[in-house]
């Protein structure tokens, strides 16, 4: 653990997409580090690879060329088995839409990983219940995904993304479908539990509120990284276009 | 800023102990009697032409096992009366087999169940892709899609085709009663009518379960990815 703090390496990766006769590019060969344990957020407009990106480092997709690194494992390498254990064990997937699995309860989305994970009926429920109260749900356990607000739908999300105590938290567009004040809500409790929990919470996003709870911003233009910000250079740069104004 | 910890899954890493990913049986039932109950509607359409298909079958075959019955009593009317119900004995004969006839319409109605199983189930396939995606981004191993898929099938082809051969086997009893009078369900060998009923079944099952292998493949090949875009 010493040698290295990258909890994710992404080492010159291109992704080209064909679209029937043509090619797409969307990523156009991106280089990245990411510290364990920081928030980072991913910005750029829409169709700026943020998503592709998002699923080459989730192990959800596989690069034209190039190579990402979990806690510095070729993820390419890793067999279906060990890339099923990466997404149950190690990372914890948020997505837009919520994703919430219809036909189950609130409780029984966010028990389902630990029963993939091998974890007992009992230990899961209790653990469950528990991470429901941590996201502020505690009393809404037996309820339908339909029968929760989007701001809640995120909320169970969030909490499923949790159980299995990921090392990383991936985020695609988490407020994308939710109003002003709950996508700060939602804000506010990933970056408390990334705090909390020390989890590495990367998420791609276009929503310029994710800006202030960033330890750093890597921003995405055409499928390169434009540039990398940490947190300091971020509140000069900010506070430059706040006096601007 | 934030202080490095280890994270907790970092220590399980070291140990490839720990490194299971599984799917109870118990729980793959439990997940896939709630998928049915959920999509109640889309299970019983997908389940409907199966249960047609049985019945018929469970129809002709019960229908036979009356006229068996009929025949073995050796009385010259009641010979009669099976000849007059439209099956072809010669003189000698002493049973009524399928006939080849009987035996194409009854291959060729549960090719049409067949073929309209697997059709539903790639249309329950193609409305499932987002729930298949997010529980492979969860750890799911495309085993445990196909098992959850043939599950489901099972359980439907289970319900489906006893529904079906208790609807088949009753039409025909009550049939040759008004045909034949009492003295049908007196002469019919029950282990027989039992056995159609059981084969019905037996076959109903093993229909439903052909038809939802492609589909199910098909769901648990399937990458995340593909999975979760379909959203526009
Ligand atoms: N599966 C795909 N097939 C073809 N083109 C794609 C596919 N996925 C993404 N793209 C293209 O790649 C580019 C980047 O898309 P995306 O990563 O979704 O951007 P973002 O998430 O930043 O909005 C876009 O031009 C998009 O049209
Ligand atoms: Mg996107």
């Amino acid at each position: 653990m010493a040698e290295s703090s990258n909890i994710v390496r992404v080492t010159d990766v291109y992704k080209t997409f064909q679209l029937g006769k043509v090619e797409v590019q969307a990523l156009k060969g991106v280089n990245l580090e990411i510290l364990r344990g920081n928030y980072i957020s991913i910005m750029g407009p829409s169709g700026s690879g943020k998503s592709t990106l998002f699923n080459m480092i989730g192990g959800l997709d596989k690069p034209s060329s190039g190579k990402v690194f979990i806690d510095e494992v070729d993820i390419a390498q890793l067999d279906a088995y060990e890339l099923a254990w990466l997404r149950c064990r190690k990372i914890g997937y948020i997505f837009q839409t919520f994703n919430i699995i219809q036909v189950m309860t609130a409780l029984e989305n966010i028990t389902l990983p630990m029963v993939f994970a091998g974890m007992n009926n009992d230990a899961a429920t209790e653990k469950g219940l528990q991470l429901l109260e941590l996201v502020g749900l505690g009393d809404r356990y037996s309820h339908k995904p339909f029968e929760l607000s989007g701001g809640q739908q995120q909320r169970v999300a969030i909490a499923r993304a949790l159980a299995n105590d990921p090392a990383i938290i991936l985020a695609d567009e988490p407020t994308g479908n939710l109003d002003l004040t709950t996508g700060e809500e939602i804000i506010a409790l990933l970056k408390r539990l990334s705090q909390e929990r020390n989890v590495t919470v990367i998420s791609a996003t276009h929503d310029f509120k994710m800006l202030n709870v960033s330890d750093q911003v890597v921003w995405i233009r055409d499928g390169t990284v434009d540039k990398i910000e940490d947190r300091e250079e971020l509140s000069i740069s900010i506070g430059k276009i706040d006096t601007r104004h | 800023m934030v202080d490095q910890h280890i994270p907790l899954s970092g220590k399980e890493d070291t140990t490839s102990v720990n490194r299971q990913i599984v799917l109870p049986f118990a729980k793959s039932v439990e997940i896939s009697l709630k998928s049915i109950k959920v999509r109640f509607f889309r299970s019983l359409i997908t389940t409907m032409s199966l249960v047609l298909a049985v019945s018929f079958l469970g129809f002709v075959r019960v229908s036979n096992d009356v006229a068996n019955g009929l025949l073995a009593t050796q009385d010259r009317q009641l010979r009669q009366a099976v000849i007059r119900a439209g099956y072809d004995i010669g003189p000698t004969d002493t049973n009524v087999g399928a006939s080849p006839k009987q035996r194409w319409i009854i291959i060729l109605s549960l090719m049409v169940c067949v073929v309209g199983i697997v059709n539903a189930q790639l249309m329950a396939v193609t409305e499932r892709f987002r729930e298949i995606g997010t529980m492979k981004c969860l750890g799911a191993l495309d085993r445990f899609i196909l098992r959850l898929f043939i599950l489901e099938a099972g359980m439907q082809g289970l319900v489906g085709a006893g529904a079906g051969a208790l609807a088949g086997a009753l039409f025909a009893l009550i049939g040759a009663l008004l045909r034949y009078g009492p003295v049908s369900l007196a002469e019919v060998s029950w282990v027989a009518v039992m056995g159609s009923f059981a084969i019905a079944i037996a076959v109903g099952c093993i229909l439903s379960l052909i038809g939802v292998l492609y589909p199910a493949v098909v769901a648990a090949r399937m990458q995340p990815v593909e999975a979760m875009r379909v959203e526009q």
